[in-house]
């Protein structure tokens, strides 16, 4: 960035505030990471405290690690995770580029009905989805969770790539019509790397509330076999007592299979392959 | 091989009708050029041609076949497009070699053709390359050679100089000039460039508002422009148009002169006028003058000119060279 444009006080007073919101931010998973390594009575004692000779304990770990199948749990979080954001982007991008490469009748009508998700929220229609996976036995399967999250996240995905595949050059895709390549290829083969940014961020952005979610999971698959690390950690919470050090240390341990999908995915969000293609 | 026939096209986008009834006949060889201001659909007859986009109405026939319902990649044609369009992930071979690939075309083939249209090109040493690791020119040139690969029926450009700066596109242009008398392929290629169009063109082919204006030979252009439309159009800078009236000249409506068909003179003539502005361009001068009988015109000498603003001059023009057009803006011959 030039000097001349930025004055010192100024990027002091941005910093200030981004460090302000990373802290703010940060500040709860660092109190469930922290506490998460704790004994019992250090964690109600001295909450903020780093875990010290006397008050390490990995007790919370072998609590969850002993208790429930929680690399089942585990695998299933990240099964349906995956599962979901392969359909949301797939079939997202299949949408996006039918609206916004043809030219039909009610496209801009279909385009909002595709994109009125956003608005509202699918739990509305969770009784309506429960009777529906009840009628076709999906019930207790992590198809019925898949198909809830595709539905989810669909709406936001056609909304964000429509308006990128826009940016697509019309020439590039005439190109490759005229080079012989099918619709299908154009559309694997030059449009989906010139957006993969913009997939990724609909994967991020897809991709959290899936994994965080409790809602769906406790309806439509709460069985031993189907349950999602959220649903898992629920069993250390009881209405009298809640064991806080398992609970501390399934959540700490749910944050990094996240983060990991994170990286993957925020790696793509910088890098940009179109310089090249057209001027 | 490579005529192309074009009977009453017609293309409307919703009630607004771009293309308004096109009858054009291009022969086996020619250089065909499309030229009109912006927004003329000269760009719309092109896709048609090429089957990017349809036509609401009409026939077209390539070698004598009807292809209003063959694919683009089936009409035997290539087309090269103002932004390139190269594929960003394939190296410049096999941006050229994959039409062919498509096709089917055996591996030796596809060698081959490709290593006689990148010699053509000169573009040998950047075979291996990406497409974001060339220039604007090699990527121009890259472009041409995935359509000179392709052995087609009918070339067709579509601006494919105007994202390129001043020097390299003169140069491109010697290369296509040279490039079709070589192949001796058929060409059609669209323009808002009317040097481009005279310098290459076997025909031209003028457009406006959906409509052909004038079909001709260059010189046939600038010499017999059909109505007021092409004579504008065509020479730079513009004909002078001066309203008959003035001139007392009761047979037309309107009077054209070419800017180059005046003469100056400081002593006498038939116009007497001020000048108002001048242009040095070293070879041409060109002076803009306003006159009491004519109006305001623009009058082109070659070589150097010390004329100034505010300069009384008197203009005469060449009266075997001027031009009448009727009410209509047609040519009155």
């Amino acid at each position: 960035m030039s000097k001349a444009r930025t004055s010192h006080l100024r990027s002091a007073s941005v910093h200030l505030a981004l460090g302000a919101y990373t802290l703010i931010a940060l500040f709860p998973v660092f109190l469930t990471i922290v506490n998460s390594f704790k004994n019992r009575n250090a964690i109600f004692r001295a909450p903020l405290q780093l875990p010290g000779p006397e008050s390490f304990s990995l007790i919370g770990y072998q609590t969850v690690l002993k208790q429930g199948d929680f690399i089942g749990y585990f695998s299933n979080s990240l099964t349906v995770t995956c599962v979901s954001i392969f359909f949301v982007l797939l079939f997202g991008a299949m949408a996006a580029f039918a609206l916004s490469e043809y030219r039909f009748k009610g496209n801009t009508l279909m385009g909002l009905y595709l994109s009125l998700g956003i608005m509202i929220p699918i739990r509305l229609g969770t009784v309506a989805i429960l009777q529906g996976m009840v009628a076709t036995g999906l019930v207790n399967t992590l198809t019925a969770l898949i198909l809830v999250y595709t539905a989810q996240g669909l709406p936001l995905a056609v909304f964000i790539l429509s308006e990128f595949m826009r940016t697509v050059s019309d020439d590039l895709k005439n190109a490759g019509r005229i080079d012989g390549l099918s619709e299908y290829a154009i559309f694997f083969r030059l449009v989906l790397p010139l957006v993969r940014p913009a997939m990724a961020t609909v994967a991020v952005f897809t991709m959290i509330p899936i994994w965080n979610d409790l809602w769906f999971p406790l309806i439509l698959a709460p069985a031993e076999a189907t349950k999602t690390v959220t649903l898992g950690s629920q069993v250390f919470i009881g209405q009298f007592v809640t064991d806080w050090n398992a609970v501390l240390s399934a959540l700490s341990l749910a944050i990094f299979p996240v983060l990991v999908l994170y990286m993957i995915f925020s790696r793509q969000l910088i890098r940009g392959i179109t310089s090249g293609a057209v001027k | 091989m490579g005529s192309l026939r074009l009977r009453n096209i017609r293309k409307a986008f919703g009630a607004h009708e771009v293309l308004k009834g096109i009858d054009l006949d291009v022969k086996d060889g020619e250089f065909v050029i499309f030229v009109g201001p912006s927004g003329c659909g000269k760009s719309t007859l092109l896709r048609v041609i090429a089957g990017l986009e349809d036509a609401t109405s009409g026939s077209i026939d390539i070698d004598g076949q009807e292809v209003a319902t063959v694919p683009p990649a089936k009409r035997g044609i290539a087309m090269v497009f103002q932004s390139y369009a190269l594929y960003p992930h394939l190296t410049v071979k096999d941006n050229m070699g994959l039409g062919l690939k498509q096709a089917g075309a055996d591996k030796a083939d596809i060698e081959k053709r490709v290593a006689k249209a990148s010699a053509m090109l000169s573009l040998d040493p950047y075979l291996a390359r990406r497409p974001a690791e060339l220039s604007g020119g090699q990527r121009q040139r890259v472009a041409i050679g995935r359509a000179i690969v392709r052995e087609p029926k009918l070339f067709l450009f579509d601006e494919p100089l105007s994202n390129l700066d001043a020097a390299l596109r003169v140069q491109t242009r010697l290369e296509i000039a040279k490039l079709h008398r070589e192949l001796k392929a058929t060409m059609i290629y669209v323009t808002h460039d009317q040097v481009e169009a005279m310098t290459l063109a076997d025909k031209i082919v003028v457009l406006s508002a959906g409509a052909i204006e004038q079909v001709g030979s260059p010189m046939e252009l600038y010499n017999r422009p059909a109505n007021l439309f092409v004579a504008g159009f065509i020479g730079s800078p513009g004909m002078n148009f001066i309203e008959a009236e003035r001139l007392g000249d009761p047979g037309a409506k309107t009077l054209g002169i070419r800017p180059e068909h005046i003469t100056l003179s400081r002593e006498a003539g038939e116009w007497q006028g001020k000048v108002v502005h001048v242009e040095h361009l070293g070879a041409d001068t060109i002076v803009y003058m306003e006159t009491e009988k004519a109006g305001l015109l623009t009058v082109r000498l070659f070589g150097e000119h010390p004329f100034h603003p505010d300069d009384v001059v008197y203009a005469s023009p060449d009266r075997s060279l001027m031009h009448r057009f009727d009410a209509d803006g047609k040519a009155i011959r």
